[in-house]
């Protein structure tokens, strides 16, 4: 009897089956088990509940109440950054995941790109439950100017952001157990410096530029201008600019990611710190 | 370990295993918060985090009308941002505890085999977030009555009613986080922002930021019954004295009725969270999710 032939992927074919491989488990667990739905979604209306009553409290104009909006939806792609791609490489080293995909044949940034899908997925849906019953509650008006440029402007966000997820998960892989805290100063204080719940020209020009290199910040600036077309004077920078400026940040976030990856991988194995869990 | 040494070398706690447990537990914790920590980057979180919270409401006043930063409704929001800390920390961290034990550190089994009572490690383990979040008020408080006029004097403040809410506040948002940590031992790492995430609904219902006046209707009575709605609004007072600000409907209450009332739903809750332990944890056993490790 004829041993069966075992089909052996190689080159792009393995890139991209490993990377929805490891997009998988995410994406069916999400669906698998719903109870997050709600605690992930429909809770955190609260957060963004509460500036929008804050806005209403200090009177302020009525599209303030979706800058809030659109700011909490936001933070969904921002703690899935921190949590399930800046620190997950560091999580899979604790949990012995990390060494199976280094003996995989399979490359690092499939698995990365794959998190970072399975990552988009369920942020997505967090926040477009948040913009959906958030607009709903608090009767949100949206002029938006362009759907395409808006959905544009969304990816190359998201390219840029989950690109440098990617970057970080290496970097928070060599912080060790720091990662903990290191994720956790990057929520409220990165809150602030994008402008996620107001216009980030307030800032001031200077605090505005360093904060770009937080791709939300000019995401975000970039969506308010198109959503909220009828305000004038709302943006940092043209839209046109932003974009380019994304599109540049994803580009090299990408890069940065890969040259990170190995880098630390090489580092990684010389020192015998792949495996290495009690740090 | 030199002062948790010494509180467990104490005859009472010496006889008493919850004792021992609690103590130990929050050492552990504390360890686990600090000490696994480059400390610069402790500090900086533990004192950027909060004031970067905070300062995103002073830029939202401060777009909306520059002059209302001073004023005592400013106070009132600031400072229930500021206590707000506390209650959050304490709900997050006694909550993350579980799936901190069962996924990353991976010693849910030997926890439950040990001869310890889990509802009084799981408040033990919640006590560094606890000290986390009384430093961060002090470092807020002060930086807000230094830097925006926040009008807290040291010999207006009304210690025993600060004092006394505070306990008995915080006490049920201990209670409320062990019901959110027995929970969490039944389902996977997907809900592992569930505390936040409850932590973010009571901060819009307890009025920590605005009047609860500001409600939708079906929504007020669900402030009213929860106990830390009660305690900022204790707290504020007891902070600010004549200072503070009274528009919201609970306001009618005089600080002593509060406090009863405060005093008797913290005590519901505690109970109500020794019950809730013990049922979660034999849902767990029966599904066999206790260890559980999701891997998402």
């Amino acid at each position: 009897m004829a041993a069966e032939r075992v089909y052996k992927a190689t080159g792009f074919t393995l890139f991209w089956r490993m990377m929805w491989a490891r997009a998988y488990p995410r994406i069916i667990g999400a669906l698998r088990e719903r109870d997050w739905i709600f605690f992930e979604t429909v809770l955190p209306l609260g957060t963004t509940a509460a500036f929008v009553f804050i806005y209403r409290g200090a009177g302020a104009p009525p599209e303030y109440t979706g800058f809030a909006v659109l700011g909490g939806a936001m933070t969904a792609f921002w703690l899935n950054v921190l949590w399930s791609m800046a620190s997950q490489l560091y999580w899979d080293k604790d949990e012995g995941n990390l060494e199976l995909y280094i003996l995989s044949p399979g490359p690092l940034m499939a698995i990365l790109l794959g998190m970072a899908i399975g990552g988009i997925f369920m942020a997505t849906i967090r926040a477009v439950t948040i913009i959906l019953l958030a607009s709903l509650m608090f009767s949100v008006s949206y002029a938006i100017s362009s759907v395409p440029l808006l959905f544009l402007v969304f990816f190359m966000t998201m390219a840029a952001l989950y690109g440098m997820g990617m970057m970080f998960a290496s970097l928070f892989l060599t912080s060790g157990r720091e990662v903990w805290h290191l994720a956790n100063l990057f929520q409220e204080p990165i809150y602030l410096v994008s402008g996620f719940y107001f216009p980030v020209n307030a800032l001031g020009f200077w605090v505005a530029t360093f904060a770009s290199v937080i791709p939300l910040t000019l995401g975000m600036d970039a969506m308010r201008q198109i959503i909220f077309s009828n305000q004038v004077g709302l943006g940092f920078l043209p839209v046109e600019l932003e974009l380019l400026i994304l599109t540049i940040l994803a580009g090299l976030f990408l890069f940065g990611a890969r040259l990170l990856l190995t880098t630390l991988e090489n580092i990684g194995r010389r020192e015998g710190r792949l495996t290495e869990r009690r740090r | 370990m030199a002062l948790a040494q010494r509180l467990l070398e104490i005859p009472a706690v010496r006889r008493s295993d919850r004792l021992r447990t609690f103590i130990t537990a929050a050492w552990l914790g504390w360890q686990i918060e600090t000490n696994w920590a480059d400390p610069l980057i402790f500090i900086i979180y533990f004192v950027a985090r909060p004031i970067a919270a905070l300062a995103i409401l002073v830029v939202m006043y401060s777009i909306i009308a520059a002059d209302s930063i001073g004023t005592p409704f400013f106070a009132y929001v600031y400072l229930g941002s500021a206590l707000y800390l506390l209650t959050s920390q304490i709900i997050v961290g006694i909550s993350w505890v579980v799936i901190e034990d069962r996924e990353q550190y991976r010693v849910a089994k030997q926890l439950h085999t040990a001869p310890i009572d889990g509802y009084t490690y799981l408040v033990g383990r919640g006590m560094a977030r606890f000290i986390v979040g009384i430093l961060s008020v002090l470092v807020t408080v002060p930086f807000g009555v230094l830097i925006f006029g926040i009008p807290v004097t040291l010999v207006g403040i009304d210690f025993p009613l600060l004092i006394v809410s505070t306990v008995f506040g915080l006490a049920a948002m201990a209670a409320l986080g062990v019901m959110i940590g027995a929970f969490t031992m039944q389902v996977s790492r997907q809900v592992w922002f569930i505390g936040d995430s409850i932590s973010g609904a009571l901060y819009l219902l307890t009025g920590a930021v605005f009047p609860i006046d500001l409600l939708p209707d079906f929504l007020r009575p669900l402030s009213y019954i929860l106990p830390s709605t009660y305690w900022l609004e204790l707290a504020r007072r007891a902070l600010l004295g004549d200072n503070a600000i009274q528009f919201q409907a609970i306001s009618a209450l005089d600080s002593g009725t509060m406090l009863g009332i405060l005093i008797g739903m913290s005590l519901l809750l505690m109970l109500a969270s020794v019950f809730v332990y013990r049922w979660s944890l034999r849902r767990a056993k029966e599904r066999g999710v206790l260890d559980m490790e999701t891997n998402f």
